[in-house]
């Protein structure tokens, strides 16, 4: 079996990608009233020119771009082909450079697209390269409706490897077919060390009604910790936040671990 | 790099544990009709063991004249598990089982063998693979035909998995053994493919997840068999089994007993399909 990596980073997507079902229109308001911690990273999603500005002019010391491995979903989404919104994203990715702020890349649909069905491994290569190539840092390669399982990641990554070096890789799985974690174990398996999740599961899945989204924070660092993988994570401290945003929502954790936690 | 990850099964069986294991755990009592009404309707999904019931004296008559054709018997690798559970040590257990299993053989009647506590016991915390072995190594020794190792309380991880089974697979060969994987840590599908890439092709699981964890009240137990299915099937192993009716299955059941599923993949499509 592959060895797995000593030292997994965890990207804490909840703020944004879970609570974006909520709105961000606080944005400059959060970012400026967070205590910023020494050693924390705190990027913010930039989707255009404007948001950037105003994300620097807000103080934001790291933003994330996305693309998709889909030309229907990037249709559907921002309203442009892939090339188009390559053109988008480079407005910014100059911008940043000049500014002297790192960029994160996401790539949507890398196992499966609620419009187009199967997407092709070679795709997400392509798109991933391409993000890369502009600059970004780091490319978050996200299976977005939760469809993949570990074969279809296993081929996935193979072919983004031959481009985009695997320090460079994060996954971000969703767990809206319960195949998250198995996922995320072959992504770690083949030298991914760094994995997207959301406290509580935060983040319903879009495209079906009450299915579910994210992987659960808890869930994965559940995983890594008895993996014995270094992710830095205090568990019973990530609990409680879990536990906090659970009652300001008034909605029940997605954590497997929080559910049995609680009740001992 | 890539290449190099194990080789999976071409072929898994998935032994269906939610009438008797499943329903055994659900706080709701299930009328015998709708219960027979349940399994009949999972003999239709292509699955091709389905434990029914349980018998849980120790004498085996009743069972057999009830037309049972195989027989399972529970050790565990905890002795305070055994003793709370059962109520006598590993040793006297392993005694009563030796009976039950003789008897059921000179019937031709197969027995199948369960480890329970095999990541970690409730009482005692963590258990040694060694004694998993042992103990695995005794049951398959009278004559169990497979031995299913059990997370009994969900607490495993890919790598606790992977080195108990290294353990028990220096005393048993592989297509004797099955993992029976808790999903109350949210751990089971992960756990599942590690016994896959290590050469385990009996899997059990239990349609909509039924069964909470008796251990943990409000907390998950078994994983439901229809997110199995899906990642072996996206695996490209063969199961044998239709999807679509296992989840038919679950839905009735689900109803039956007042829950909502525990599987994802049922959420997912049913909130695609209402929506």
């Amino acid at each position: 079996m592959g060895a797995f990596p000593k030292q997994v980073k965890i990207v804490e997507v909840g703020p944004r990608d879970g609570l974006q079902n909520e709105k961000m229109a606080d944005h400059t308001e959060v970012l400026k009233g967070i205590q910023k911690f020494p050693g924390i990273n705190y990027p913010v999603l930039t989707p255009n020119l404007k948001g950037f500005e105003a994300a620097v002019a807000a103080g934001a010391k790291e933003v994330s771009v996305f693309g998709a491995a889909s030309e229907l979903f990037t249709q559907k989404n921002i309203n442009c082909s892939i090339e188009e919104s390559f053109r988008r994203m480079g407005g910014v990715l100059e911008a940043a450079r000049a500014a002297g702020i790192p960029v994160r890349g996401y790539v949507s649909c890398v196992l499966g697209c609620p419009y187009e069905g199967k997407i092709s491994p070679a795709k997400v290569a392509e798109v991933a390269k391409k993000l890369y190539s502009m600059g970004c840092y780091e490319i978050s390669l996200g299976d977005t409706i939760g469809v993949g399982t570990p074969g279809l990641m296993k081929d996935m990554l193979s072919a983004v490897m031959r481009d985009v070096p695997v320090a460079a890789l994060a996954v971000h799985c969703h767990d809206t077919y319960g195949q998250a974690l198995a996922n995320t174990l072959v992504a770690l398996q083949m030298g991914v060390s760094v994995v997207d999740s959301s406290v509580a599961g935060l983040g319903g899945c879009p495209y079906a009604q009450g299915a579910s989204g994210n992987l659960a924070t808890e869930d994965l660092v559940y995983m890594l910790t008895g993996l014995g993988i270094h992710t830095g994570v205090n568990l019973q401290k990530l609990l409680e936040a879990g536990d906090f945003i659970c009652q300001v929502l008034n909605r029940k954790t997605s954590s497997k671990v929080a559910q049995a936690s609680c009740k001992l | 790099e890539s290449g190099q990850l194990p080789e999976l099964p071409k072929y898994v069986k998935v032994v269906e544990v939610g009438p008797r294991d499943g329903l055994q755990n659900e706080r709701v009592i299930v009328p015998t009709d709708i219960k027979i009404e349940f399994i009949n309707q999972l003999s239709q999904t292509g699955l091709s063991v389905i434990e029914v019931t349980s018998f849980v004296s120790s004498r085996w008559v009743p069972q057999v004249a009830a037309g049972a054709t195989e027989i399972s018997v529970f050790g565990a690798a905890s002795e305070s598990f055994s003793k709370k559970n059962i109520n006598c040590s590993i040793e006297e257990s392993m005694g009563k089982f030796e009976e039950v299993i003789k008897s059921a053989a000179q019937m031709n009647i197969p027995a199948r063998g369960y480890v329970s506590c095999a990541l970690g016991c409730p009482y005692e915390g963590s258990i040694t693979p060694q004694k998993v072995a042992e103990v695995s190594k005794r049951l398959y020794g009278m004559g169990c035909y497979e031995i299913s190792l059990g997370d009994t309380t969900g607490v495993g991880t890919p790598g606790s998995m992977k080195r108990m089974l290294e353990c028990v697979m220096k005393e048993i060969p592989p297509a004797a053994l099955a993992v029976h994987c808790h999903d109350t840590y949210g751990q089971a599908l992960a756990n599942i493919l590690t016994a896959l890439q290590m050469g385990v092709n009996v899997v059990d699981s239990a349609v909509s997840g039924l069964g909470g964890c008796p251990y943990a009240r409000g907390a998950s137990g078994n994983v439901a068999t229809e997110d199995l299915i899906y990642m072996l099937h996206g695996l490209g192993i063969d199961t044998g089994v239709n999807l679509y009716k296992v989840m038919e299955a679950g839905d009735f059941i689900c109803k039956a007993v007042n829950r909502t599923t525990n599987s994802k993949v049922a959420q997912a499509s049913f909130s695609a399909l209402g929506s």
